[in-house]
Formats: structure tokens, sequence, C-alpha cells
């Protein structure tokens, strides 16, 4: 064991900086982290043993527990649970013969429950020993488990029906579908490999940047901040080295847009990060990859290695002198909040995913202290089509103030889940008839951090001026139980995902949970509901943009669906808080002295 | 002026705050030109004989008794106030709340130094007179609604005259930073 740890360690230049990628290799090596092990991890980076112990212990896929030979990370998602998700996990459960969140007694298998892995379209899912399961049913299940008392390997579990597109690249080999359902002309399109490149090569950085800033594109992550300004600075910032981070931690529920672009599109990205390095002179390019993207990873590395074969990576990219630039790939460990792009940068660090304190912007002190830009990754698809045919090419797609075109995934309860490419200034219905939903309820629009609209808000068009989204729409059927089925859901996913660093985010995420449960069992009263919206001005104080939304699903649905929490608090009177239960507060005592009775 | 009718009570507190109320001292006369009391230990009225106006709990609740006396409370009195730690958050009392009750009862009552040999049936007194205790000890806002929080182990004296001053005339509370400011 000890030589495990010194060898990963040797393999990393003993850099601290690089703990992310020290602790994933010695986990794989050795299946869990150890106190011992974490002892010795500190001792050889010659740190606190504390340092790395937090790491560790901020990340959901990092343990100090055995998690099983074949360790079962099933979606506790909302859509999950839309598509069955209690009857899959019941099957496991009874198959396996130990509980979610436990490893049977022999050791083989672990059931543990994880959060949006990034298939909404596909649920219920499950990550098995870094391959995605996806439309699981009991059947499937119990055949998973069959095969894993056997001794079948997961790629033989898994069998050779692969997904469409780049899903069957024998690099990936995964059953995963992308589900494109619509292209649109900037990110879906035929794309040559080279061409970006190519062009970049032929203007000048400057040249680059008005472009870019006359294409009005703005951040496709959710936050909408213009491209262009993020790049004018960070080539003003002063350093010797700067950075791009592309950021590929797409963690918001029902989102997975990411997953089918760096599937089918991965030139487009890394070109798109080559072309911010020209443009803002930075050497060095990061793709932080969520951890449940992992399948991805041989491919991805092979394309990274076969652009640096054709120099559009490395020295003199395009033949053009100081155009140097290269990628690699930096994997999470499960954080939601990693996906805020100083907390991305701090994990990339190797620290825990905690936002920091702004400013400094990353544009300025970033990665290690040194100017670093953060771009999603469909926003660096859309740059590389701009240097291809223009900004006025660009801006005749979408509005007046949303330009461009916005892939959007859609899931939940219609006939075509997937992956559209739209024009922004589509309206919701556009999209319901088009994905073919009937009988919606709701729609939430930007997933769990965006908001939850009723039928007569669908008439609005998606555009930053109007509603603003990352690119998630969650169909949500008349059938669902909103207040139960997704609201809190959502509100859980916001507890379990907070850093925990600002006080109002940790407190406030956990008691909204106990509340809302309160509210939902009818023991809720009007206060409750009241505290709500007063603690979600509260929440706004918080470092990011976690804690700041950590309350939207239940405040825009207490705002569009006012008659669901109504229905539950009419008639109580809080003048006796309904919530408190004498005889369950006495139910221990009259336990304890049952004999003596 | 009518004047305003006052009830107290002390549930799982140590009449601390009662302790601190009676050291408003000389202001008691002044008190009774603007109060009368009804249910009190200061004046060992134990029953509601009528609505009243204001009412302060010391103390949280750790029994079922605790919680029937705050239900009558909450019936009889217009507004009703925290007073002071235990009342609030629980207090010293709700140190036990880190322990399943089981756990406490039997280290109370069977396996604790000075109960081991003298408890030869291994008895956890349980009758229909005594109170059960409850699984843990709530804050009384937990229990009934509470309109005033009066902070402190115990509230200043000046606080509690303050705000049973305020609360009697209808005048605003003079509260001054000093009189809850602890550190």
């Amino acid at each position: 064991m000890g030589n495990t740890v010194s060898n990963v360690i040797k393999k990393y230049n003993g850099d601290e900086t690089r703990l992310m990628d020290i602790l994933m290799d010695i986990q794989s090596e050795l299946g869990y982290l150890s106190d011992w092990t974490i002892e010795q991890i500190a001792k050889a980076l010659d740190v606190p043993k504390v340092s790395v112990e937090q790491t560790v212990s901020f990340y959901h896929f990092f343990t100090k527990e055995p998690r099983g030979k074949y360790t079962i990370y099933l979606n506790n998602g909302a859509l999950a649970f839309f598509h069955g998700r209690d009857e899959v996990a019941q099957a496991f459960e009874e198959a396996a013969g130990c509980k979610f969140g436990s490893v049977t007694k022999d050791g083989l298998i672990g059931l543990f429950d994880t959060a949006c892995i990034g298939m909404s379209d596909q649920e219920p899912a499950a990550i098995i020993n870094e391959e995605v399961f996806t439309c699981l049913s009991p059947e499937k299940a119990m055949a998973i488990i069959a095969g894993m008392r056997a001794g079948k390997t997961v790629d033989e579990i898994k069998g050779a029906k692969f997904g469409d597109g780049q899903n069957s690249n024998p690099l990936i080999q995964s059953m995963v579908n992308n589900n494109i359902m619509k292209r649109g002309e900037v990110v879906f399109a035929d794309y040559k490999p080279g061409s970006g490149i190519k062009k970049a090569v032929g203007m000048s950085s400057n040249e680059i940047i008005q472009l870019v800033k006359s294409s009005y594109v703005r951040g496709r992550g959710g936050a909408g901040f213009p491209t262009g300004m993020k790049w004018e600075v960070a080539k003003k910032a002063h350093g010797d080295v700067k950075y791009i981070f592309c950021n590929a931690d797409e963690g918001e529920p029902g989102t997975f847009k990411d997953r089918v672009i760096l599937t089918e599109f991965p030139y487009l990205v890394f070109e798109g990060m080559a072309v911010a390095g020209y443009a803002v002179g930075a050497k060095y390019g990061i793709l932080y990859l969520r951890n449940e993207y992992r399948y991805l990873r041989k491919y991805l590395e092979n394309i990274l290695e076969q652009m640096r074969d054709e120099n559009l990576l490395g020295t003199f990219i395009g033949g053009k002198q100081g155009f140097n630039f290269d990628i690699k790939i930096q994997f999470g460990a499960g954080a939601y909040v990693c996906g805020e792009e100083s907390a991305l940068i701090e994990s990339a660090e190797g620290k825990r995913g905690e936002p920091r304190d702004r400013p400094p912007f990353p544009v300025e002190k970033g990665y290690l202290q040194k100017p670093t830009v953060v771009n999603n990754v469909e926003t660096l698809c859309s740059v590389v089509r701009i240097l291809i045919n223009g900004s006025e090419w660009y801006n005749k797609l979408g509005t007046k103030e949303s330009k461009g075109t916005k892939v959007i995934s859609v899931s939940g309860d219609c006939a075509k889940p997937g992956i559209y490419e739209i024009e922004w200034g589509f309206t919701v219905n556009d999209i319901l008839k088009m994905v073919e939903a009937s009988d919606t309820q709701a729609v939430q629009v930007g997933g769990p951090s965006g908001s939850c609209i009723a039928p007569n808000e669908f008439p609005r068009e998606l555009s930053y001026e109007d509603l603003a989204t990352g690119g998630s729409l969650i169909i949500i059927g008349r059938k669902r139980d909103l207040l139960k089925d997704v609201v809190l859901n959502f509100t859980e996913f916001f507890r379990d995902e907070s850093c925990g660093s600002c006080v109002p985010c940790r407190a406030l995420s956990g008691m909204s949970k106990v509340i809302l449960e309160r509210i939902i069992e009818g023991r809720g009263t009007e206060k409750d509901v009241a505290s709500f919206n007063k603690w979600h001005s509260i929440m706004r104080k918080n470092r990011c943009g976690l804690g700041q939304t950590a309350l939207n699903p239940i405040v825009t649905t207490i705002k569009n669906f006012p008659e669901i929490y109504k229905n539950k608090i009419k008639g109580k009177d809080d003048r006796f808080c309904p919530s408190f239960d004498l005889e369950k507060a006495v139910a221990d005592y009259d336990a304890a002295t049952a004999e003596a009775r | 002026m009518t004047k305003k009718i006052v009830a107290t009570a002390s549930l799982a507190g140590c009449f601390g705050c009662h302790m601190s109320f009676l050291d408003i001292d000389e202001r008691l006369f002044d008190l009774i030109e603007i109060v009368e009391f009804d249910k009190s230990p200061i004046d060992d009225i134990k029953t509601f004989t009528r609505q009243c106006d204001i009412g302060l709990i010391e103390g949280g609740c750790c029994n079922d008794e605790n919680v029937h006396n705050l239900i009558e409370f909450r019936k009889h009195c217009n507004v009703l106030v925290s007073l002071g730690e235990c009342a609030i958050m629980g207090g010293l009392p709700s140190l036990r709340n880190w322990i399943p009750l089981k756990e406490c009862l039997d280290e109370a009552y069977l396996n604790g130094p000075t109960v081991a040999d003298c408890n030869e049936k291994k008895i956890i007194p349980c009758d229909p007179d005594i109170p059960k205790i409850l699984d843990k000890v709530y804050p009384c806002h937990e229990v009934v609604k509470i309109d005033y929080f009066l902070p402190g182990c115990p509230p200043r004296a000046d606080l509690i005259w303050n705000a049973l001053y305020a609360l009697a005339t209808g005048n605003k509370l003079d509260m001054p930073y000093e009189v809850f400011k602890f550190d």
C-alpha cells in the first residue's frame, strides 16, 4: 500500500495542487482512502493531514470506507424517480441483499445514492465502476447483480449494445444515447476539425477579441457574462502565466448538453479553448470534467493526442509563431458546487470546492493566482463558429439581446426528451410542442436553481431578457405531486450539495427541507410558508450561486403555484404549532417504561 | 387605565428568570400600579381565573406536563413571551438532546453510581401521577406560537421591566444594547 502512495505521488512530482488526481489514482488502486493512506499521502506531500482529509471528505466519490468490488451509484434526482427509480432501487437492494448506503457482507457489491449524473433523458441511470448504465428497470437491476455474483466484468455485464453516434466509438463503447433531436446552426452543424484554428492563425489576438465582442456572445453556463469582455480583461490582466478553463462540470439536475457536445464535437470545444488561449495569451488549457463523465476519458484524451499530431495543439500551432497551447483534463470527484467557476478553480488546485470571495475575479487571480478564463463548453463552441462564419451571421440568429442559439436539455414528461439546439426567442409553448408534451403541469426552467413556471407563463420566451436558462428544461406532467416529487427532491439536493461555507446556505438549506417535509405532511402553517420568502432574501447574501438560488424551487412554486401550499396549510392554527406531535415526543419514554406499566 | 393581566410560569427552568424578575426591586410598586397577576408563582394562583393580556414563560418543555401547561398559557394569554435562554433555546436542560432518552433514563435510574446498588428492581419511575419525559427538550416556540423573546440567562431585570412596561402601557420598548449584550 505504501508503494502505491509513493508511486502515485512520484507520478505527479509531489505536487500538492494535483491532490484530486493523486487521490483518485490511489483510490482506484486501493478501493478506498483509509486514515492510514491519508496520513501517508500527507507525509509524502509534506502537508498537514487535515489538508488531505478535508479534500477527501468534500467529494462524493472519495470514500474512507470500502465501497465494494462493484460500486453502484444510482441517481437519486427527481427525473430518476419520474421513471421508476423506487422500483429499480428496491430490485437492487433485494438482489444484492443490502440497503442503499451500504456494502454487502462479502464486500462484493456497494449500493450508493448519487446526485444527477447527466442522463436525465434516459433515467433511471447509474454509474457502476465508472461505466454508465441507463434506462434501468427492476429486471435489468437483477440481471446486473446476477452478473456481479457470477464474477463478470462490468464490460461483460454492460453488454455490447452501444448508444448512438460516437457513444459506439471503440474508446467509449457506452450504452449512453445522445438523443440529438434538433440540430441548430451553431453547435450541432457539420464541422471540419481544424477549421477554427486555421481561421484563428490568420488573425491577431485583438482582432479575435473584437470579433467575439461584436458577436455579443454570452456565457452559456447560465450567468450570461459577455465572453468578449471576459477575454479582454484576461488579456489585459498582469501575469506571466495565464490559463483557459473549460467548465464541463454540468451538475445542474436536468442538464446534459455538455456531455453530448463533448461526445460529438470535442474538436469544436478544444479548438475553442486554443482560440481563447491565443486571444488572451494563455498557453495552458484545462478541461474540468465532472467525474460522472469519466467514461469519456480515453476518447477525449485520444482526441487531444490526435490534435497534437495534427498540430492543432502544442507549439507553433497552425504554423503560427508564438501560438503555443496544450490541454489537460482535470476530473472532479462529485460536487455540484464545483460548477461555480471559483469553486472549480479551487478544486482543480486540489482543495475543497468552496467558492472564493470575489473580487478578485478569476480573470485577474484565478488558477494558482494567475489570470484565468473559465468558459462553458457551449460558449467555446459558439466562438469557433463565430470565427468561421463571422459576427454578422451570428447576430442574425436569436433575439435583440440574446444572440445565437442555445442547446437545451429536455427531460421529464414528454414523448421526445433529448437535446435541442434552438435559436433564442423560442417560447416555452414552442418547445413543449416540439418535444410532444401534453398535460403539462409545470416546467422547471434552468434546473433547480432556475424557476418552476406554470402554464400561464408558457408563452414566455427563452432569452437573457426574459427567461434565462443554462440549458435545462424539465417537464412536469399533471400526474406528479409537484411538492413531493420535485420541490422536496430539489431542496434535498441543495442541502446535500451546499459546501457549508456561508452560514445562511448551510443552515437554511437544511431547515427548509425539514419545514417543507412538515408542510407536505400537513403539519405546516402559513408562517412556515412566509418564512421561506424571508429566508430567500437572506440567502441572497451567500457567496455563490448555489446558496443564492437554493430556495428557488420553493419560492418560485410559492409564487407560481400558491394553491398547492394553501391546500396543505388550510385550517392549521399556527398558535399551536401543528408540527409538534406530543404522542411522538413521549413515545421513547413509553417504550422505556413499557415493562413497568 | 385598566390594569393589564399578567400570568407567569416556570417550565423546564430553574426559576432564575423569576428571580431576575424580582430584581426589578422597588419598581415592583410601579409595576402593580399598571398590572395585576393571575396564574403565577408570584401570587401562587394555581389555575387561570380569566383571560390574560400577557404571559411570561420561563423554561422549555422537557415533559408532557410542560406541554399541557404551555398550551394552557397560549389559550389564556393574548401575548406570550419566552423569557430567557431555556424558553428560547432549551437551555441547560437541552444538553441531553444529544443523548437518546433511554440512555439518559438508564444512567439516572439504573446505572448511575448513586442508584446502581439501591434500585434492585431496576425500575424507571412511571406512574400516571408523574409527567412523561419527552424525547428531547423543546424550546417553547416549537410547541406554541411565541410572540416575543427576551434573551438572557437570566434576562436582566432592566430588560424584563422595560418589556413588561412597554407591553402594559403600549409604549415603545426601550431596549438599549447593554441589556441584551452578553459578551
